[in-house]
């Protein structure tokens, strides 16, 4: 494919065409900031956390997605792409258990978020799921960054046990009918465990470690009574 | 459930089966008919039946406000919440309908036969306040005949239809639909029998000299769209029709359809032609069930009489239309968001590009355009484009219907040429003020739309003037406020409505939504706290810079606009 040649934060840099400007900017050395990207799963533009300015474009483009063009003029840190980088962290913050998300937490810090933005809001509750011996989930952590539902479905497994429920700001990832996972089509492979980066869905093992369990308690715990074992001859 | 009891679904979704995900709407309007609510066992069926995963079944459920998994009453009463209804005590009648039901609103009365839900704009401003029961429309409502308006089971209330010229709406102001036969007599279908006449690329090339832009709100022009899917590879093509009405302060498409619906699908014919598409989509919201149904009659009188279906007009164009009803979900208006639901999905708009002119419904060139855009349609060939743009203003040519509610003494839907001012408008055409009151503020283009003031009464109502004085036309929303009003509840309704109808998918608006109508609670409470001006103004901006679709893109604009006009409702303590 013929090359593009464009200009990032002044910086002229030539890449294939169909590239992205979040990897036409990493072919520079800068790391343009992302949330729900995931190199191995379908990029949906989601947190918008990536946002550049573009010369003459009048809304902010989400790096992630948006490819380059010929003679294009992107600035990665406008004072619009800040102000709104700052304010959805704000609201991130505001609304979902941060607590074990590290990369998130290094945003907040390096964008100047404060902490207590916004005062009386309502946060996204639920009571954590522990219904299978594989994983719990803690929706409270979710950042609805959509890769389990990914994984789950046409990005990796076809299982499609997880998908949407409600919508807007009450959108949490769900089973149908809000089944427990062994009552789905889960076959737990793992996955959705492996994508998440906030905590949400955690290995048993983990948590329970957490909870000051033995290993012991753990092993007999997540063993579960799913599987029927052989009885020695 | 038994086996016997499912007999009458099984039936529907042997029929539906072949269109497989893209009937999972239909279907789940069909169970939610025969059974009132969707059971599990329901969803389960139609999950086979469609092959659509379990998971995904619930997950539509789920973000569609009309479908129900979980017991309701056989009749729900929609009381609107929308500003304009709101002002004329849509709050009251909720409560009156509660206590003469002694529920709670999103509860089941005690026979099973009511439930009372808070709902969007119904499009049936000129009416309130507005209820739906069931599916008739009760407008006026009162508080004091709540029983009445329980056992309500007419037609819709007669809309007032005026306006310095009446050609988009020559057919309508009567209350009723416009027969097929009468809808002939009267010049119909004679666009369409010229366009067949003519060569498609000259079908294309008159409606792009007449200058036609898109009614819907976003403003397109529509012979560049156009051009755009006929240019593109790719069958079938289609055409939809775009009838989700659901801006706030809008109800133009409804009348149209329910009086007028062979023009609509006059001008989607006329589209096919031009593009080379052979299958057309009408979507119509979940809340205007008497348009649906006779839109939907209509398209079957056409096909009968050979005027939708295989060669039409005995030209060799063909041409079907299928029916879709949406099922209580404004984004769906969007118009990737709604090929998403005809396609059996959440209704989550796409990134754009690729635009549906190359990538539409199923991935194939399509043309989406709205109710109105599709009405001049017909014109611009019976007339010839240079006496189309008679009409008008030169750079926004036609007639263009405006929907006037709220505190004024006619509301109603008013055509006039593009070019007429404001003042016209409301005080020669919609009859002015309520005696003894001052205006306030006008609402234009919807709960999406942005604030006028007495200032702007001369403003001329044309896309170029408008853009020129900062306001949006936006849907053709015009809503009224005079001094008696209290902007500030306005305001938190119109952040409710968009918090309530974010779709979730992207961060600036799934959050800032929440976020904003929670300050505008506070300013509409107790007042608003320090530091709440900047935190609005934050999100606000966000919002639009950096939100994924129109919906969040707009969602915060008639608040910064109050923001401007009003700074001090906005300081905090
Ligand atoms: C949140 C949102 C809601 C919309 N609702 C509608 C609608 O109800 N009807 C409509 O015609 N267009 C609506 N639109 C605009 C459509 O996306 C699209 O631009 C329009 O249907 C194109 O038709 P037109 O060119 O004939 O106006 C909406 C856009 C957004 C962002
Ligand atoms: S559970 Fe984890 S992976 Fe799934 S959407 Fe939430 S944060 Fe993302
Ligand atoms: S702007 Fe709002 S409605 Fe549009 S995609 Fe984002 S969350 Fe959904
Ligand atoms: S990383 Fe680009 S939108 Fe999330």
């Amino acid at each position: 494919m013929a090359d593009i040649t464009l200009t990032i934060d002044n910086q002229p840099v030539t890449v294939p065409a169909g590239t992205t400007i979040l990897k036409a900017a990493e072919q520079l050395g800068r790391q343009v900031p992302t949330i729900c990207y995931h190199d191995h799963c379908t990029a949906n533009g989601l947190c918008r956390i990536c946002v550049v300015e573009v010369d003459g474009v009048r809304p902010l483009l989400p790096a992630c997605l948006s490819r380059v063009s010929e003679g294009m003029k992107v600035t990665t840190s406008s004072a619009r792409a800040e102000r709104s980088r700052r304010t959805i962290l704000e609201m991130l913050d505001s609304a979902v258990d941060l607590s074990e998300a590290p990369e998130i937490q290094k945003l907040l810090d390096e964008n100047h978020a404060d902490r207590a933005r916004f005062p009386a809001a309502e946060r996204r509750e639920h009571t954590v799921l522990d219904d299978n011996p594989m994983y719990i989930r803690d929706y409270d952590k979710c950042i609805l960054c959509w890769r389990c539902v990914q994984v789950c479905a046409d990005d990796a497994q076809y299982t499609h046990a997880i998908n949407f429920t409600g919508r807007g700001f009450d959108t949490s990832i769900g089973t149908f009918f809000d089944k427990s996972m062994p009552d789905t089509t889960c076959v737990f492979c793992g996955q959705c465990v492996g994508v998440c980066p906030t905590g949400a869905l955690k290995p048993k093992r983990e948590a329970l470690l957490e909870q000051g369990v033995s290993l012991d308690e753990i092993l007999q715990a997540t063993r579960g009574g799913q599987k029927r074992r052989r009885k020695p001859s | 459930m038994t086996d016997d009891e499912l007999i009458p679904l099984r039936a529907i979704l042997a029929e539906l089966a072949p269109q497989r995900r893209a009937a999972l709407l239909p279907a789940l309007h069909t169970a939610q008919r025969l059974f009132g609510w969707i059971t599990e066992a329901l969803a389960s069926e139609i999950s086979r039946a469609l092959s659509v995963p379990l998971a995904d079944v619930y997950g539509v459920i789920e973000f569609y406000e009309m479908f129900h998994h979980e017991p309701v009453g056989r009749t729900i009463l929609r009381v609107c919440g929308a500003p304009v209804c709101a002002l004329a005590g849509a709050d009251g009648v909720a409560q009156a309908l509660c206590r003469q039901l002694k529920i709670e609103p999103g509860t089941v009365s005690a026979d099973g036969a009511f439930t009372v839900e808070h709902a969007p704009c119904l499009g049936l401003c000129d009416h309130a306040p507005a209820v739906l029961v069931g599916e008739s429309a009760v407008g006026s409502a009162e508080a004091t005949q709540a029983a009445a308006i329980c056992a309500a089971n007419a037609g819709n209330p007669l809309s007032h239809v005026g306006g310095d010229i009446r050609i988009l709406t020559s057919n309508c102001g009567r209350g009723r639909p416009t027969s097929l036969a009468e809808y002939q007599a009267r010049g119909g279908y004679a666009g369409l029998k010229k366009a067949l006449t003519m060569t498609p690329d000259a079908v294309l090339a008159e409606v792009k000299a007449a200058g036609l832009v898109g009614r819907g709100g976003a403003a397109f022009p529509t012979g560049i769209k156009w051009e755009g899917a006929a240019a593109a590879t790719g069958q079938p093509k289609y055409i939809v029709c775009n009838a989700d009405e659901s801006e706030p302060g809008t109800f133009k498409d409804r009348i149209l359809m329910e009086e007028d619906p062979h023009r609509v699908i006059e001008g989607m014919i006329v589209a096919a032609y031009a593009v080379g598409a052979s299958q057309g989509y009408i979507y119509v919201r979940g809340e205007y069930p008497s348009a649906f149904q006779i839109i939907s009659d209509a398209v079957a009188d056409a096909r009968q009489a050979g005027i939708v279906g295989p060669n039409i007009f005995a030209s060799g164009l063909n041409f079907d239309i299928e029916m879709r009803l949406g099922a209580g979900a404004y984004i769906c208006g969007e118009e990737t968001a709604l090929l998403e639901s005809i396609e059996g999905k959440r209704g989550l708009p796409r990134i754009k590009p690729p635009f549906p002119t190359t990538h539409g419904l199923f991935g194939k060139p399509t043309i989406i355009n709205n109710v109105e855009t599709f009405c001049n349609v017909p014109l611009i060939l019976e007339r010839g484009a240079a006496e189309y743009r008679k009409i008008g203003t030169e750079r926004s040519p036609g007639p263009k219907l405006f929907c006037v509610s709220g505190q004024i003494q006619k509301p109603g839907l008013y055509e006039v040429p593009f070019g007429v001012t404001l003042r016209h408008l409301l005080f020669d055409l919609a009859g002015g003020l309520n005696a003894g009151r001052k205006l306030q503020a006008v609402l234009m283009g919807g709960a999406a739309g942005a604030f006028a003031t007495e200032k702007d009464l001369d403003v001329i109502l044309s896309f170029e003037a408008l853009r020129a004085a900062d306001l949006p036309l936006g849907s053709g929303a015009v809503m009224v406020f005079d001094d008696s009003a209290d902007l500030r509840d306005v305001l938190k309704r119109l952040a409710h409505f968009f918090a309530d109808e974010s779709c979730g998918k992207c961060y600036p608006c799934q959050l800032g939504a929440r976020r904003q109508s929670e300050i505008l609670d506070r300013t509409a409470g107790a007042g608003p706290l320090a530091g709440d001006r900047e935190r609005l103004s934050d999100i606000g901006l966000t919002m639009i810079d950096a939100s994924l679709c129109g919906l969040g893109q707009t969602a915060p604009t008639a608040i910064l606009s109050a923001m401007k006009l009003w700074p001090e409702m906005f300081d905090g303590k």
